[in-house]
Order: C-alpha cells, then sequence, then structure tokens
C-alpha cells in the first residue's frame, strides 16, 4: 500500500528520530526556475543515517529538487526553507552547502576544458588530509586511467557516474544526493556503481559520529537492489504525492506507470 | 664564406622589400628604431651578468648561474652575442657569424626556408644583419639537457635584429628554450627575429619559446621549419606577459614520409596588447601528422589565433584546437582555423571555441567545495597548463612555471 502524503508534510511522525540535529528538513518548499515555479510545496524529511528513494517520470521535477538542496543559484526558492543539521541553509551559497556536507553525483555534469579528474577529486577533498589517496579511490571506483584526462571530455555515460562517485567519495559529504545514478550504465558497471554507493551511504563516519543520509533519484529502481533506501516518494508535476516504502513503490510504478500516483495526488487534494 | 653574407643575390632582393608590407598586421615604421651594432662585453662566465637581467632571463626559462642542466647557452644582448658555450659533445652553439666563418655549408641553410623577401622584416634582418644563434645537433648526438638561447632587448627605441638557424642531422635531438626578454624599464623597442630549423631524417626538436617583453615593444617573429622523413618537430610558445603588438605565423613543412609536427601555444592579451599569433603545417609526406593546439586568454588585449593544416599526401592526419577565452573587459579574441586537403583519404579537423568561463563550468566546481575564486582559478589555471606531448620533464615544469608566475595576477 502507498501511503497518500499530505503537501504540507507529516514529516515528524517520521520513526527513527534519534539524530535531529544531523537530519534534512525540507518544509513547504517551492522552486522557481527562471521565473517559471517548478516545485510546489514540496516537504521531506531524512532522519540521520537513512536514504530515501524518489521517483517521478521526466520532467516532473526531480532534478529540480536535487539542485535546490545543493543550493545552485538559477534554483529560486520562492517558499519554505530547507534546514540541514539544525541549520536553515536556505540562503546559503551553493560552496557553502558543499563545505557543510552536502554533495551531489549529476546526471550530465560539465566537460571542463583543461581541468583534470584528478584536480576535480583534489578539490573534493578539501584541506582535510584524508586517510585515502586519490589513487586509492581511482583504483576503487576503476578511473585510474581517467585521472589525468580533461573531466568528462568523451567520457562514456558508465565513466560519468564512477568519476562523480569517485569525487563524491572524497568529498565525504552527509548528505549525498544521487541523480540517476544507474542511468547509461551498463549491466557490469551497475554492480560496482552499487559497491561505490553503498560506501558512500553506508559508511561511519567516526571522525564525527554521523551515519550518512542519501536522497537518490532512481528511474529504472535498479540501484534499489544495492542500497538500503528506507523511504520512497513519488514526484509529479512538481509535488510529491506518494510516501511509501521504496520497494512498494516501484512494484506499483512497474505495474501501473505513474497512472495510480496521479489518482492518488488527486485524492488527496 | 664572408661573401654569402654580402651576396648581392640576397642584398638585392631585400632592398627590393625593403618597403614591402607584412601579409598580416600592423605595418610597422622601422626607421623610427635605430640599428645599433654597438658591441657588449662578451662574458666567459655568463654569471658575471648583472642580477636583475639575470632575474628576467630567469622568468624566461634561461638560466644563467649554472649550467649544469643545460647542454648548451647562447646570450645576445640588443645586437650583440654576450655568450655562447656547450657542455656537450656533439652539441654545436655558436653566434651565427661563427657558424658562417666556420661552415662553407651554410649557404645551403640560409634563406632556404624563409624568404628574404616575405617582408620589410626578414628584408631589414638581412641589409642589418648582425647577430643570432646557430644551434646544431651532430648525427645522432641526443641533448641530455636543453640548450638555452636568450635574446635580450637592452636599448630603448633599438630595433634587435636576429638571424638564427638551428640543424638537426639525421637521428640527432635538440630540446632548445629560447627565452626573449626586454629590459625592465617600459622602453619602445622592436624585435625581428628570423629562424630556420631543418630537421632531417629521424630528427627530434622541440623548441620551447617563452617572450617576455614590456608594453612597448613590438615583436615580429619570422619563423619556418622544415621536417624530413621521420622527423619531430614540437614547437611550445608562451607569451603570458604584456606586449605592444606581437605577430608571427611560423611555419612548418613535413617533406619526408611519417613525419609529425606539434604546435602549441599558450598567450594572454593583457590590456594595451595585441597579439597575432598563428601556425602553419604542410604535409607533403604520406603519413605525416600535424597537431596545433592554442589557448588564448584576453583580459583585455585584442587576440588573433590562426591556424592552418594543409594536407597534400595519403595517410595524413591532422588535428586543430583553437580556444579562447575572455576573462575580462574589453578583450576580444578572435580564431580562425583553416584547412586545406587536396586528396581523398586524409584526415583533417578542427575545434574552435570563444567565450568566457561558463557558469554551469564554475558552479561544477563550487558543488565539490571550492569558492568561486577558487573555481574561476582552477578552470585558468587548468586552461592554460597544456599536456605537452614529447616535451621532456624539465621543459614542461618550466613553461608550467611561467605560467604560474604570471597567471597569478589574473587568476
Ligand atoms: N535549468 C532549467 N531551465 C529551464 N527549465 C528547467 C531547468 N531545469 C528544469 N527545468 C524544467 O523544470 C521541469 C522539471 O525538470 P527536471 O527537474 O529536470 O525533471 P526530472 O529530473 O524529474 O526529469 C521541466 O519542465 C524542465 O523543463
Ligand atoms: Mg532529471
Amino acid at each position: 500500500m502507498l501511503i497518500p502524503t499530505p503537501s504540507v508534510g507529516i514529516w515528524v511522525s517520521v520513526t527513527n528520530f534519534g539524530g535531529y540535529m544531523d537530519m534534512l528538513e525540507i518544509k513547504g518548499l517551492s522552486v522557481a526556475v527562471e521565473g517559471k515555479e517548478i516545485l510546489k510545496d514540496v516537504s521531506l524529511h531524512i532522519a540521520d543515517g537513512e536514504t530515501h528513494a524518489l521517483f517521478g517520470p521526466n520532467g516532473s521535477g526531480k532534478t529540480t529538487l536535487l539542485m535546490a538542496i545543493m543550493g545552485f543559484p538559477k534554483y529560486k526558492v520562492t517558499r519554505g526553507k530547507i534546514v540541514f543539521g539544525g541549520r536553515d541553509i536556505t540562503r546559503a551559497s551553493l560552496d557553502e552547502r558543499a563545505r557543510l556536507g552536502i554533495g551531489m553525483s549529476f546526471q550530465r555534469p560539465p566537460v571542463v576544458r583543461g581541468v583534470k579528474t584528478r584536480d576535480m577529486v583534489s578539490a573534493a577533498m578539501g584541506n582535510i588530509a584524508g586517510s585515502v589517496t586519490i589513487d586509492e579511490l581511482a583504483e576503487k571506483a576503476d578511473m585510474t586511467e581517467f585521472l589525468d584526462r580533461e573531466i568528462n571530455y568523451g567520457f562514456s555515460g558508465g565513466e560519468i557516474k564512477r568519476s562523480e562517485l569517485m569525487q563524491l567519495l572524497a568529498q565525504k559529504p552527509e548528505l549525498t544526493l544521487l541523480d540517476e545514478p544507474e542511468s547509461g550504465v551498463d549491466l557490469v558497471n551497475i554492480a560496482l556503481i552499487g559497491r561505490l554507493i553503498n560506501e558512500l551511504l553506508e559508511k561511519d563516519y567516526p571522525m564525527r559520529g554521523r551515519r550518512c543520509m542519501g536522497l537518490v533519484i532512481t528511474h529504472t529502481g535498479h540501484i534499489l537492489n544495492y542500497i538500503n533506501a528506507s523511504t520512497g516518494y513519488v514526484m509529479l508535476d512538481g509535488e510529491v504525492s506518494c510516501k511509501g516504502d521504496p520497494h512498494e513503490i516501484l512494484a506499483s510504478i512497474r505495474k501501473n506507470g505513474y497512472a495510480q500516483c496521479v489518482t492518488c495526488l488527486t485524492e488527496n487534494k | 664564406m664572408r661573401d654569402m653574407r654580402s651576396s648581392n643575390a640576397y642584398r638585392d632582393k631585400a632592398r627590393i622589400a625593403l618597403n614591402k608590407p607584412p601579409a598580416i598586421g600592423d605595418d610597422i615604421d622601422i626607421d623610427a628604431y635605430a640599428s645599433s651594432d654597438e658591441a657588449v662585453a662578451y662574458r666567459d662566465d655568463p654569471t658575471e651578468l648583472p642580477t636583475d637581467i639575470k632575474e628576467q632571463m630567469l622568468d624566461a626559462g634561461v638560466v644563467v648561474d649554472d649550467l649544469s642542466h643545460r647542454s648548451g647557452t647562447f646570450i645576445q644582448m640588443d645586437n650583440a652575442p654576450v655568450h655562447s658555450s656547450t657542455s656537450q659533445e656533439g652539441i654545436e652553439v655558436m653566434a651565427l657569424n661563427q657558424a658562417l666563418d666556420k661552415y662553407d655549408w651554410m649557404s645551403d641553410y640560409w634563406w632556404r626556408v624563409v624568404s628574404v623577401d616575405t617582408d620589410k622584416y626578414t628584408a631589414n634582418v638581412e641589409l642589418n644583419q648582425n647577430s643570432g644563434y646557430f644551434i646544431r645537433a651532430l648525427p645522432g648526438c641526443k641533448s641530455i639537457y636543453p640548450v638555452q638561447a636568450c635574446l635580450y632587448l637592452d636599448k630603448s627605441r633599438l630595433a634587435q635584429n636576429a638571424h638564427n638557424v638551428v640543424i638537426a642531422e639525421e637521428g640527432s635531438e635538440l630540446h632548445i628554450i629560447n627565452g626573449c626578454v626586454s629590459g625592465s624599464g617600459e622602453e619602445p623597442g622592436l624585435h625581428l627575429g628570423v629562424s630556420e630549423i631543418y630537421i632531417k631524417r629521424g630528427a627530434k626538436v622541440t623548441f620551447t619559446m617563452i617572450h617576455n617583453w614590456n608594453s612597448e615593444v613590438e615583436v615580429r617573429p619570422r619563423t619556418a621549419v622544415i621536417v624530413e622523413e621521420d622527423g619531430l618537430f614540437l614547437s611550445n610558445y608562451v607569451l603570458m606577459k604584456p606586449v605592444h603588438s606581437l605577430q608571427m605565423y611560423p611555419s612548418a613543412r613535413c617533406v619526408g614520409e611519417n613525419a609529425t609536427v606539434r604546435f602549441n601555444s599558450v598567450i594572454v592579451a593583457t590590456p594595451g596588447s595585441s597579439l597575432d599569433v598563428g601556425s602553419r603545417v604542410i604535409l607533403d609526406g604520406k603519413g605525416d601528422r600535424a597537431e596545433i593546439i592554442s589557448r588564448a586568454i584576453s583580459t583585455g588585449g585584442s587576440v588573433i589565433t590562426r591556424g592552418y593544416i594543409e594536407g597534400n599526401a595519403p595517410e595524413v592526419k591532422g588535428h586543430m584546437e583553437c580556444l579562447g577565452l575572455i576573462l575580462k573587459g574589453e578583450g576580444a579574441i578572435h580564431a580562425i582555423p583553416e584547412l586545406k586537403g587536396t586528396l581523398s583519404g586524409i584526415d583533417l579537423s578542427h575545434e574552435a571555441a570563444v567565450g568566457k568561463i561558463k557558469e554551469e563550468e564554475v558552479e561544477y566546481l563550487m558543488s565539490r567545495g571550492l569558492t568561486r575564486s577558487e573555481a574561476t582559478a582552477t578552470i585558468v589555471r587548468g586552461f592554460l597548463n597544456v599536456d605537452i606531448e614529447g616535451l621532456p620533464p624539465m621543459l614542461s615544469a618550466e613553461v608550467s612555471r611561467a605560467v604560474e608566475s604570471s597567471g597569478e595576477d589574473f587568476m
């Protein structure tokens, strides 16, 4: 059964509420891009250690939500707020948010001529002397021969995903936003992608005594076989229409398409 | 071979061309510059040169204080040779006049790849011939360290005329670093340099040129290269400092099979600088290869980057990449890539892009935690640090150093 969520969130009733200070709360968020409202009144809540999945048809606003959480300037919050680790970050800049512990894997990151993959990993590592080196990370992500290539220049779909995840492993974000990490990845690579994501999301960071959170956009749902997502949402036309068990949501979408979600949304209005 | 210097044929041609305007670029009034050949003290030990001059030379990759990592050194101030030496058997470095005295075959390398009547600048070099260098690697000899040459323009309102000849005999290898520097004041000056480079069968020449002029100097190099079978020419040009105007369009012709030419240039046009820099490669031998990579930045000055690859033989391949970045101000960059193929079965391509730094790229780096200015600096640094395949690490380091130290101003 899918549990319909009223558009003003019932986020306070979510279980596993131990680390209030460490979670992500999105309250009544509306976002406009180039003057056009894309997201309407979105609320969700991710508790410490949890990973949530976001479903929805093309153009429904999933990427927009992630970009707005990450803080891209083009994505203007017109209402509502974003609270991360107890701090209102609605007005915080993109790079501030990255340094606060939010990281994102992009679906189509830009090519940056002259800037090497190595430079990106190094930037993501920041000034903190990490326990792993760039070369070790590259080996783990099977990206060794890409380190000295220009970032994303001539990369295949799978190479882009591995590169993005490698950068995130260097960045060690507390909240990881993943935009369709499995799209364009062949079956051989998907297990590797799954392992990398798992490491990103599941690993404890004893340094800060926190566990990682994730918000994953998945079109196919394949990635759910590799990660432990506790909650799923369906986004339709800029609104979160459903909230529930991600595997149940996926099964329903596979069976009925998004039609049932539309019904759900209509019934709840 | 004294007679060659006064050879009437070249002089006559030069006289006719003395007022011939250049094909490209401003027509400079050469008469506004003195053509002195005043002697400057020759130094057996170049470390005796004044400290400030040595520091300026160092910025252009010319190390004077410690020659242990150079296979040879040539220094010219204004129009006088000041020092020449070699430390490796099989590598010859000397003032051009010495070479003319020494070798009676110099006529085979004299105005052979550059025509004396190209324009008023080449004509002027012939008629006021008094300096330049000669660098040669004997057959099979490989320079262990770079050979360095410095052309230093010291006096105000002077025309510096240099005619340089480089010969890499069969199977040899020469790594040359050529630093051009003007004195510390913002004094006007004119640099005319003719360079003829001959690369014999299977020989390899890397030619790294770093220019550090000032905002009053006009610069007109005229360079041409001939590359025989299996030969390699790799040119690597760096201009990060102001100059009033600079126009050059070096040209390399592959006459044998399987020869390779690569031109890399990294240029920055500061406010008030006017740059017109091109690279031309003609592929006449089967299987020849050409690559032209040009990265231009304007921080307010104007740039024209030209590229030309011509394929006239089977299985030749060429690629050109001209990228321009306008960082600020009233800068302008004009990329003119040209390709010409005269046969089927050749493979020539180019890529050109001019613009400012893309916001999307800056934001991508910011999303990894860099501030806006750190992200911008990383992109600019990456843009200028071209990987130069085939360049010895020591020279790559020199190039990076020149780029980084001068780039600080705008990164
Ligand atoms: N940068 C943008 N500029 C203009 N419109 C955009 C931009 N990003 C998203 N949109 C619009 O917002 C809507 C949602 O897009 P998006 O968030 O990419 O959806 P999804 O990721 O669910 O496919 C679409 O109608 C799209 O056209
Ligand atoms: Mg999307």
